[in-house]
């Protein structure tokens, strides 16, 4: 093969020439952040110089503060699964409302199939259904939940491919009809007491295992794969992936059902985590993953983002998190503060692709 | 030239509800053949074209291609037969870069039996790019740019080099120097002489007189949906054509049509 980095007849594909990616950005800001609270910690006089991420505690086994970086992750594993998801429908120009609500209609009708028969010697005081229901291998649930999933994502994506109903409107729908069922599946009751096995998908630092594990294999689905190039080529310019031979409907619905089946895990996971699954659950994660996106670089105009730069939003979103109870402000700052930093996002962000074109 | 047909339209018609945007339309390409298609806004060029490449569904008239009466549900279709089209809209992602663009719809694949998450071949697919753009003389700083990045002309040249990386046995082209500058748009002509060089056929639709008379080998003049002139570049000139376009004139083999 020629020498390319010089180019054939004035062509090149030289790497070095490839542009500044948005994530570093992110990175960055992430970094500042820490930093900043870092400073907090140590100058502000009412904090006794204590250390954000460093453990100074003189354990010599460790340099940071371990027990804080596993919160930071653990609080936002749960809502960063979804995240994957919302990243993916983002990227095609769409948007998914529903996921909060599917996260809480998942988790009871998945833990309703993985309930134990007694607890401590008397039978299931939240048994929803008879015996044929109760110690059933942990894959009964977790597939249940699955399929249901999928299936809320077929609908999602069926209504916006093929009878174009705009996504805001499908998954608002679906958002209020996902909501009824977790109430209406026990009658608004919780739903409690899970197998051992089915306990073990969210314990401990599970979420940030299956968080961290489908983070990886959907990054590499998104930059490696037909399924991920022609996400980006519909976002980026529908009509063209149309005429390019792309089916665009049935790639739709794909990953709107793929969407959804990662909120239906993130409910497993979050039942699994509470050993119980209660109708209230998951309030707001949709609006939470949609903000990881967007501060992880996303366009919502479709085409751009990365499941990297949702991973990081979510950092940002976890650091923020703990960082404010760390210098001991009230969760209501923490709230308004988060609101500004996504605003804050958006606004650098189209600074940045303005000044680079 | 060889005399071997490659597309023939016969009674080629379109109405759209009590709209005839095209009436019976007779063409005919020949291998190797460059053709220009011009005539007023509205005259049914690009109707005509839409007809030929499955765009838009035809209500009456046959279209012979490559030998075989063909029924194009779809663009997919028309290329999946061998007609490439560069759009008057480009059709470019513009989020991607240039291999991306090119192979779109059609990427070179490793390990198919995972379906939708096969992988790219993304070495293969950028040697294939610089190939192409090599045999078409396109120059693009950098293939590893996306599209939103490049000018028109660049982008106008991205969409052309698509249509000629694949091994078409006819390519269309709908105003593709429309909104470019003059530099860029030498360099699309110059593509367009490559493709002639090359025996490629061409169905180019312009209104640049200067550039059709130019490049192409014959010219076709549409008017209120009907071919109103056939006409040898040789045995014809700029005035002459504006007078089939305005309807001052009328071939003599289409009197009574319009």
């Amino acid at each position: 093969m020629a020498d390319t980095s010089q180019g054939v007849g004035g062509l090149t594909f030289d790497k070095s020439k490839r542009s500044w990616p948005n994530e570093l950005n992110i990175l960055l800001a992430l970094v500042i952040i820490i930093v900043v609270f870092e400073a907090i910690g140590q100058f502000a006089p009412y904090m006794n110089g204590q250390s954000f991420l460093f453990d100074t505690k003189d354990r010599f086994d460790s340099i940071f503060n371990e027990a804080r970086l596993q919160i930071i992750i653990l609080q936002v594993a749960i809502i960063g699964i979804i995240a994957l998801g919302v990243t993916q429908v983002i990227i095609t120009g769409g948007i998914d409302l529903s996921s909060g609500p599917l996260v809480a209609a998942t988790a009871m009708i998945a833990m309703s199939f993985a309930q134990v028969a007694e607890v401590n010697g008397f039978p299931n005081p939240k048994a929803l259904f008879g015996p044929w229901a109760m110690d059933l291998p942990v894959i009964v649930p977790v597939v249940i939940g699955l399929a249901f999933g999928a299936c809320i994502g077929i609908i999602n994506g069926t209504f916006i491919a093929y009878f174009r109903i705009p996504p805001f409107i499908a998954t608002l729908g679906m958002f209020l009809f996902c909501r009824g069922i977790a109430l209406w599946w026990s009658g608004g009751n919780p739903v409690s007491f899970p197998t051992d096995a089915y306990a073990w998908i969210g314990s401990g630092m599970m979420p940030v295992v299956w968080f961290v594990l489908l983070a990886i294999i959907f990054q590499l689905i998104m930059s490696y794969t037909v399924y991920g190039k022609h996400t980006y080529a519909i976002g980026s310019n529908e009509e063209a992936a149309r005429m390019s031979g792309i089916n665009v409907k049935r790639h739709k619905v794909m990953v709107y059902m793929i969407a959804s089946m990662l909120a239906a895990f993130a409910g497993i996971v979050l039942s699994s985590k509470a050993v119980t699954a209660q109708a209230g659950m998951g309030e707001f994660y949709e609006l939470f993953a949609i903000a990881m996106a967007v501060i992880g670089g996303i366009s919502l105009q479709g085409g751009r983002g990365s499941i990297i730069g949702t991973v990081l939003g979510a950092m940002v979103l976890g650091v923020i998190r703990s960082g404010f109870t760390y210098i001991k402000l009230d969760g209501s700052y923490q709230l308004m503060a988060m609101g500004a930093i996504i605003v804050a996002a958006v606004i650098l962000d189209q600074y940045r692709q303005r000044n680079r074109a | 030239m060889s005399n071997e047909i490659v597309l023939e339209t016969r009674g080629l018609t379109k109405h759209y509800g009590g709209v005839q945007a095209l009436n019976d339309a007779n063409f005919v390409l020949r291998k190797g053949e460059h053709v220009a298609i011009m005539g007023d806004n509205g005259a049914g060029k690009s109707t005509f074209v839409r007809q030929i490449t499955g765009v838009e569904q035809r209500t009456s008239g046959d279209v012979i291609f490559d030998g075989q009466p063909v029924n194009f549900t779809g663009p997919i279709d028309a290329r999946e037969a061998g007609i490439e089209t560069v759009f008057q809209t480009l059709a470019l992602a513009d989020h991607l870069d240039v291999p991306d663009n090119l192979f779109l719809g059609r990427e070179k694949t490793k390990l198919d039996w995972l379906g939708p998450f096969r992988l790219l071949d993304y070495k293969s697919m950028r040697q294939d790019t610089l190939d192409a753009l090599e045999r078409t003389g396109v120059k693009i700083p950098n293939i590893r740019n996306t599209i939103e990045r490049m000018s028109g002309g660049q982008r106008q040249c991205v969409a052309i080099a698509r249509t000629a990386s694949f091994a078409s046995k006819l390519t269309i082209m709908d105003e593709p120097t429309a909104a470019l500058g003059v530099q860029e748009t030498a360099q699309v002509e110059n593509i367009i002489r490559t493709l002639k060089e090359q025996g490629e056929p061409l169905i180019l639709v312009s209104h640049n007189m200067r550039q059709v008379m130019d490049l192409v080998d014959r010219i076709i003049v549409f008017r209120r949906g009907r071919i109103v002139a056939n006409l040898r570049k040789e045995e014809t000139d700029g005035q002459d054509i504006v007078a089939y376009i305005t309807g001052a004139k009328t071939g003599a083999e289409y009197e009574g049509a319009a």
